[in-house]
């Protein structure tokens, strides 16, 4: 039997809530599995352990708001052979991006008892404005499928078959009737990164966004169809503004749609 | 001349965020003892002024990936009660269910993965899987019937998309629910066998003489809904939490630290659930419990790990009576109409006690937010923790007292996430 060393597996946690890198331990029936093939060297959430040096795949989570984050993850980089972002806030700046369009001011008057005590940055930015990215997986959280497709992309030096077609596919795939067609429900499915498997349609919901724009959105036509619904703009900008706010496709026409 | 000694612990593992431990003794003088929180606060009050109150409960689960129904719910009963809207029902067991789905979920990731290494002596429960598989096998399975509740009710694990303010985006039929009953019963056996293991672990003596404060409920074991009790007579409605309750900052930690007006440190959790509410836990729940020895109160923090499991037994029974009773409703969500108002809601996170606060315009627009989370709540009670046990253990070496105090400070499994993002800011603009 040939033996080689064993890949090994860092996780990084930056601004975030922790379910991306929880996902990695929903994956209930592959984890021992995914143990198996691949050194976990550095996952702080799960293990005491720190194996040092290099690793030959790094997990980064959250996106950067501070100048010691925005220092760290230059370091994570040097010491990574291929760096994969996980979600939403690594890929997108998060949920904590809308501080990106706050009024500093208007801020700075609900300042709290010590505000001398906090260190951060004006704004929440994705991984990729600080360090060259290899891949994004996206999603609030991430699919913990694709999770797996990307660690078995990894050790087999294939590129994760992570489609970028819109939600609109999987609902069909999944044979859901069109929520906003069928129900008049405002949906984001035509814009949106596929992933997440067409949930909220198959709940009687529509698309909220949450895995970020897909390849070529077109969000001029989404509009368009939303306003047949009576969905105002200010109501537009708000659905274009949760959880992947400062991608640029989304931040671009969040910024259009405002005014 | 006594001698001075530092331990410090700048990144504690297995915990859900990102803290850090500062001991010096002087002698057998504690001289200086911190729990530090230096996660990044992401200023969810901040950003939650202007936006719809329908949209509190998907980015409030935000917070925190460990327990986002926790959240949800917390939210949904806040912008319920300014409404004046209540849930009963079917849909009050719908959130009582997806509830249960959480607990176990986040009890099991604790109970196996973060907590039963430090006293089995592994690094994690990968480690610990070459020696235990069985044990670690078992824990994967039940943290996946955990997990498939919530994607049953919710949609998904993490962040479900089905809780809305009033309800639910669609309700699952009874055979989809039916559909979760064999493996629910299986992990009923198997969290009543983990009992049995982790009552046997070996435990430092030590207890505390705290003020345990929970959400109690005069008919079930709290979880969703209740007054704030504790047990040296607190009993307050959870609009009455601000005048009993207060917050200050310190430089150490980006999570504000919580203490009782009338006194200093309390604690939340499954212990002070366990404490205040045991008489209403289920039957076999009751029944494993006292096989376990836990008696009425247990106030040894090392032994919060086998109160978590009591915890899960009842989730699994519980669970199990929802869906055995569950018709399903005949509307998924009650219309809840904005009015200017002001809104409370609490629920009992899988860490504890979970408060929000919120006022609302007459558009239905967030005007004001107020989150206060269990962690920030314990942390004054973990560093009292620290500070009572090193007394009479300064001889311990280094490491295993470093030790022994990470493991006290994960036996409250803390979600530092959670705690830092409630915080408002200074800019640094550089």
């Amino acid at each position: 039997m040939i033996t080689t060393p064993r890949p090994r597996l860092a996780v990084w946690k930056f601004a975030s809530c922790d379910g991306c890198q929880l996902t990695l331990l929903d994956v209930e029936d592959h984890l021992l599995d995914v143990a198996g093939v691949i050194d976990i060297a550095y996952f702080p959430e799960a293990t005491k352990g720190k194996i040092e040096g290099r690793y030959q795949l790094s997990l980064v989570e959250g996106s950067i708001t501070t100048a010691h984050d925005a220092r760290r993850i230059r370091e994570v980089r040097e010491i990574s052979e291929t760096l994969v972002t996980i979600g939403a806030c690594a890929t997108a700046g998060g949920i904590q991006a809308l501080r990106n369009w706050a009024d500093v001011d208007e801020f700075l008057r609900i300042v709290y008892a010590e505000p001398s005590y906090i260190d951060t940055l004006s704004t929440s930015t994705p991984i990729e404005d600080h360090v060259p990215v290899d891949f994004q997986l996206r999603g609030c959280p991430i699919s913990k499928h694709q999770l797996i497709e990307v660690i078995d992309a990894f050790l087999h030096m294939r590129k994760p078959n992570i489609p970028g077609h819109s939600v609109c596919v999987e609902c069909k795939l999944r044979g859901t009737t069109c929520v906003m067609v069928a129900q008049g429900i405002p949906c984001m499915g035509p814009i949106t990164h596929a992933g997440c498997g067409a949930i909220c349609p198959a709940y009687d919901r529509g698309c909220y966004g949450c895995f970020g724009p897909s390849q070529a959105p077109n969000i001029d036509s989404l509009a368009a169809w939303w306003k047949q619904l009576e969905v105002t703009d200010v109501d537009l900008v708000r659905a274009l503004r949760t959880f992947n706010a400062y991608s640029p496709e989304f931040r671009e026409a969040s910024e259009a749609y405002e005014h | 001349m006594s001698t001075e000694r530092e331990i410090a612990v700048d990144y504690l593992a297995r915990v859900e965020g990102e803290g850090a431990m500062y001991l010096k003794l002087r002698g057998d003088e504690v001289e200086d003892l911190k729990f530090k929180i230096f996660e990044p606060p992401r200023f969810f009050e901040a950003f939650l002024r202007g936006r719809r109150f329908s949209e509190a409960p998907d980015i409030t689960a935000r917070i925190c990936g460990i327990c986002p129904i926790a959240y949800q719910t917390s939210a949904c009963n806040a912008m319920e009660q300014a409404a004046g809207v209540q849930i009963t029902g079917g849909l009050r067991d719908l959130r009582r269910l997806i509830y249960c789905g959480e607990w176990i979920e986040s009890h099991v990731l604790h109970v196996f993965f973060l907590h039963a290494p430090d006293f089995l002596g592994y690094d994690s429960a990968i480690a610990m899987a070459s020696d235990f598989p069985d044990r670690v096998q078992t824990g994967l399975r039940l943290k996946k019937i955990g997990n498939r509740i919530m994607s049953v009710v919710g949609g998904r694990e993490i962040h479900p998309i089905n809780i809305r303010i009033g309800g639910f985006y669609r309700t699952p039929t009874k055979i989809e629910l039916d559909g979760l009953v064999p493996e629910l019963e299986w992990a009923l056996e198997a969290a009543a066998d983990t009992a049995r293991w982790v009552a046997g672990f070996s435990f430092p003596e030590f207890e505390r003489d705290y003020e345990f404060v929970a959400l109690s409920h005069p008919e079930e074991y709290a979880i969703q809904q209740g007054r704030i009790a504790s047990n040296r007579g607190l009993d307050i409605a959870v609009e009455e939490w601000s005048e009993n309750f207060e917050e200050s900052h310190v430089e150490w930690s980006n999570a504000l630290h919580a203490r009782l007006k009338t006194g200093g440190s309390y604690h939340v959790g499954p212990m002070a659930r366990y404490a205040l509410n045991s008489d209403r836990l289920t039957p076999r729940a009751r029944d494993v419990a006292e096989e376990a020895g836990l008696g009425q109160v247990c106030s040894n923090p090392f032994r919060s790990i086998v109160v978590r499991v009591i915890e899960i037994v009842f989730a699994c029974e519980e669970a199990l009576r929802l869906i055995d009773g569950y018709e399903r409703p005949p509307e998924p969500f009650l219309d809840v109409e904005p009015r200017q108002a002001v809104g409370f809601g609490a629920s009992e996170a899988p860490r504890g006690l979970l408060y929000h606060r919120y006022a609302i315009d007459g558009e239905g627009a967030i005007t004001e937010a107020h989150i206060v989370p269990p962690t920030s709540q314990n942390q004054l009670s973990i560093e009292d923790d620290l500070r009572a046990y090193v007394v009479g253990r300064t001889h311990l070496p280094d490491a295993e007292l470093q030790w022994q105090l990470e493991q006290a400070i994960r036996s409250y499994d803390p979600c530092i996430s959670c705690a830092t993002h409630f915080l408002d800011l200074t800019l640094d603009r550089g």
